[in-house]
């Protein structure tokens, strides 16, 4: 049953970026922003847990859910340190996220070469 | 004259607005559904990995999230180096972007497009072409969360 609500929330998601791409000139790129920022602003308003509970990966795989794992991590920190958790929170939650991006995506960039257009 | 002129555009306009709302929208729906259907799938994948997380390894759900995305971050990386996650955005649309898969697709491809330029001006930093902004305003925001956490919510 969660492979299904993850389907549907998942698909959902993508399909508010697909409408965003052919209804207004928004570029791939402003969209990740637009989505990243907006995740985190729906978690402070406590919009985006619901979804994760109903979700589940389907919630937290689509971009809004790195913006939701960023929020979670500051609220959390302001929880544990107080102000510096404000700074240290969003980054430590997302640090595996983040730190594999790089990673995987420099030895990605070194071993293969572009493919050529046809 | 004038007023003939102005019939002829309206029936022009109409035209065009009976035309538009042809033939775009039926791409559009059919966009959509493709972005519905690839989006749904590798958040389904998604959801396996996370359950395997959980009952094999018995991770929480902050470790398992965790793992879902470097798991996912990983097999994007390598299909876009392969030259095959290009294939699956020509046809998916958002369905390819908005996933933590696209993320990373958006890390390899324009590293990986600008390394004659150099190791450290072409591949170092074209990894952070599109990635660099998504940090910069996600982090941010999540510290001025935080911040608004911290003063207002206690």
């Amino acid at each position: 049953m969660d492979y299904i609500k993850a389907f549907i929330t998942g698909g959902v998601i993508c399909i508010i970026g697909q409408i965003l791409i052919d209804k207004t000139n928004l570029t791939p790129a402003r969209i990740l922003v637009c989505f990243v920022t907006a995740g985190a602003i729906l978690t402070a308003l406590g919009i985006y847990d619901p979804i994760v509970e109903f979700g589940g990966a389907g919630a937290t795989v689509p971009l809004p859910g790195f913006g939701y794992a960023l929020a979670k991590g500051a609220i959390k920190g302001v929880k544990e340190l107080g102000v510096l958790g404000a700074f240290t929170g969003g980054v430590t939650a997302t640090a595996g996220g983040i730190t594999a991006a790089i990673v995987f995506g420099y030895l990605a960039a070194v071993l293969f070469d572009p493919k050529e257009k046809s | 004259m004038d007023s003939l002129d102005v019939k002829q555009k309206k029936i022009n306009k109409e035209y065009q607005d009976y035309a538009n709302s042809l033939s775009p929208k039926s791409k559009v729906f059919k966009n959509c559904m493709m972005a519905f259907i690839v989006g749904g799938l590798i958040c389904t994948i998604g959801q396996l990995i996370n359950n395997l997380a959980k009952i094999y390894y018995g991770m929480n759900k902050e470790e398992a999230s965790t793992i879902t995305s470097i798991t996912l971050i990983f097999i994007a990386a390598l299909l876009t180096g392969l030259g095959l996650y290009e294939k699956i955005g020509k046809r998916a649309g958002a369905g390819s972007i908005v996933p933590i898969t696209g993320f990373s697709n958006s890390i390899v491809a324009p590293a990986m497009e600008h390394k004659r330029e150099g190791y450290v001006l072409g591949v170092g930093a074209k990894l952070f072409s599109i990635a660099g902004p998504v940090l910069v305003y996600g982090i941010s925001t999540s510290v001025i969360v935080g911040l608004i956490n911290y003063f207002f919510v206690k």
